[in-house]
């Protein structure tokens, strides 16, 4: 762990990601103190600096109704921090589950949970999401389920893997002859060779919950008005183009730079995880 | 030959069971929608009678797998009912909205390859120097953000600051070009219209450009990493001792390999584009399956939905098919074995 902290911060461009990452959930767990405006996360009305751009007052810009557009930026954070992190820790589990049994087992198991996760690979992600959207309330808790019921497939396919190929390995068999259990086998002895994968894969993925679920959002399926969300602050501007730039450029950049930070570490975890197996 | 034929069976039947598999997900996340169907369908001054009436129609009153066991039969007829939202049968709406979606996809897979491939193969062939930096950072914003954002930054820089590209549309209304496929760029070819041939090329250009910037991230991220492992191989430090030109080494002894990984991938990320259109449309004004889609899940209209997503579901379990098959074709382990394994 301190080595991999090390090689982590020794890196230029994942230092960076660190700090990126260390930004954005700091600005999520203290907007309250870091805010302007703290009230604006709500449905605030301010008709004397309505639709105005980036200046001393407001670093970037006011939305429709004259609330600061930084201040809702810095909730919309902490919302889809929220959303990527009980989306993972539901998604995560099952998906192991699944596929640490599956590529385990093998035989009839194998056949039914992998076809299983199959059906729900083969629907274009956020057409699944779009279309339990359709069917559920704009809510968030909704959001969350929809983005969790396409998510654990991915980590099915994953453990079932590195399971597989696990199965025959020496360690396994010892396992087995000495009368363990199915569940020691596969999460006391299995498991712990799958964790870095999932790791890795969870800190890229936080990245794409927060894509996804502004995606949903963007289409108006997401988190509904006035809570503040990227993706709803994208969509509303999208239709001020291009005088009133800032209610669509800022939002859309806050996207990129807390996803970026995530993908950057993630890409470092990658390296050295993976070079240390 | 034979092995490829007998993997293109095997793969046909999964791809059976799936379809199957995923026509049931969808009609049972239909099916719990909360509200009656006929009432939202009729508006609130129907009479019981008329609700009842249409309720028999749609088989509402029947359990559920009776329910599927109609759609189902329905189908194999190519009959997915009526859409509620426009009264027509939901496959002439989807023959309508699915060309300018596909051609949208379609123009934006090419740019992922066309693109996303080389800058991959760029970035291997000069590993650890700055053009592999710039790339692998290029790459990785290209991967961090979500299409509709790469849709409206391009947007507001091509078509309102460099007023280079058109804003929205699919062509200009003063070409009339008659509908064969539905596809513009193939039905201003079949019309020999040079000018339309090129006006619609200009107006799919960045949208589908805006739909391809993560994939040509995420193909160039991974032909590099395949290209990386590849290099490491010893007929490549043979390749490099024989002298040969280093382009012919990237492009024929270590691009080639790293092909077959590369393709899986991009086989899933035209499943993501899929999905996708739905954003760079609704940026766009793009006539496409999106605003359809959205239009009918707001409508509660379920005809619509489940055959709009079994659609595109199809859609994407025939691209991996392909891939699939494509590659079968250029392994050659695959193509020249008995089994046909894998």
């Amino acid at each position: 762990m301190k080595r991999t902290s090390v090689i982590l911060l020794r890196n230029p461009m994942s230092l960076l990601g660190a700090v990126l990452v260390a930004a954005v959930v700091l600005s999520a767990v203290f907007a309250d103190y870091i805010a302007p405006f703290p009230e604006h996360r709500g449905a605030v009305v301010d008709f004397v600096h309505f639709n105005q751009g980036p200046s001393a007052r407001n670093v970037m810009g006011t939305d429709l109704v004259g609330r600061d557009l930084f201040s809702r930026i810095l909730y919309a954070f902490r919302l889809s921090l929220v959303l990527g992190v009980v989306v993972l820790a539901i998604a995560t589990p099952i998906g192991t589950l699944v596929g640490l049994f599956a590529g385990y087992l093998g035989g009839r198991a194998e056949f039914v949970l992998m076809r299983l996760t199959d059906v729900f690979l083969s629907i274009p992600p956020l057409v699944l999401a779009i279309a339990m959207m359709g069917v559920l309330e704009p809510t968030l808790m909704n959001a969350m389920l929809a983005v969790t019921a396409m998510w654990w497939p991915w980590y099915a396919r994953l453990v079932y893997n590195i399971a597989r190929s696990e199965r025959e390995e020496g360690y396994v068999l010892a396992a087995e002859i000495i009368g363990a259990s199915t569940l020691h086998v596969t999460v006391r002895e299995i498991l712990p060779n799958c964790l870095p994968a999932i790791i890795t894969k969870m800190t890229l993925d936080m990245g794409f919950v927060i894509i996804i679920a502004s995606s949903l959002s963007f289409l108006g399926l997401g988190v509904q008005p006035p809570t503040p969300d990227l993706g709803s602050m994208v969509a509303e501007g999208a239709r001020y183009l291009p005088d009133s730039w800032w209610l669509t450029v800022f939002p859309g950049l806050a996207i990129l730079v807390a996803v970026f930070g995530f993908n950057l570490v993630g890409d470092a975890l990658r390296e050295i995880l993976g070079a240390g197996q | 030959m034979l092995a490829v034929f007998r993997l293109l069976a095997r793969r046909l039947g999964i791809s059976l069971i799936v379809l199957v598999g995923v026509s049931m997900l969808i009609f049972g996340i239909a099916r719990v929608i909360p509200g009656d169907p006929a009432r939202i369908a009729l508006g609130p001054n129907a009479t019981v009678e008329q609700v009842e009436k249409l309720r028999g129609a749609l088989h509402l009153n029947e359990p559920v797998a009776v329910q599927y066991g109609h759609f189902v039969a329905d189908l194999l007829h190519g009959d997915l009912g009526v859409s509620l939202y426009t009264n027509r049968p939901v496959t002439v709406d989807i023959a309508q909205f699915l060309p300018a979606t596909l051609e949208l996809v379609l123009v934006a897979g090419i740019l992922m390859i066309g693109i996303g491939l080389p800058l991959g193969m760029w970035s291997a062939r000069y590993r650890g120097r700055w053009p592999d930096h710039a790339i692998r950072v290029l790459s990785l914003l290209g991967v961090s953000a979500p299409s509709f954002v790469w849709a409206v930054i391009l947007m507001l820089l091509f078509a309102f600051f460099l007023p280079i590209f058109p804003i929205a549309g699919r062509i200009a209304d003063s070409f009339e070009i008659e509908r064969v496929t539905g596809f513009l760029l193939v039905d201003t070819l079949v019309a020999r219209n040079g000018a339309a041939f090129a006006d619609a090329l200009w107006h799919i250009f960045l949208p589908a450009f805006a739909l391809a910037v993560s994939g040509i991230g995420q193909a160039a991220r991974l032909t590099r990493a395949n290209m990386v492992e590849t290099y490491d191989r010893p007929y490549i430090e043979m390749a490099q001792a024989y002298g040969f030109a280093p382009w012919r080494i990237a492009a024929k002894y270590a691009f080639k390999p790293s092909l077959i990984p590369s393709l899986t991938i991009i086989g899933l990320d035209f499943a993501a584009m899929l999905g996708n259109a739905f954003l760079v449309e609704a940026v766009f004004a793009w006539p496409g399956l999106s605003r359809y889609g959205v239009a009918v899940i707001l409508r509660k209209d379920l005809n619509a939905i489940i055959g709009t997503v079994l659609v595109i579901s199809a859609t994407f379990l025939i691209v991996n098919l392909i891939v699939d098959l494509l590659i079968a074709f250029l392994n050659p382990r695959i193509r020249h074995s008995e089994r046909g394994s894998s």
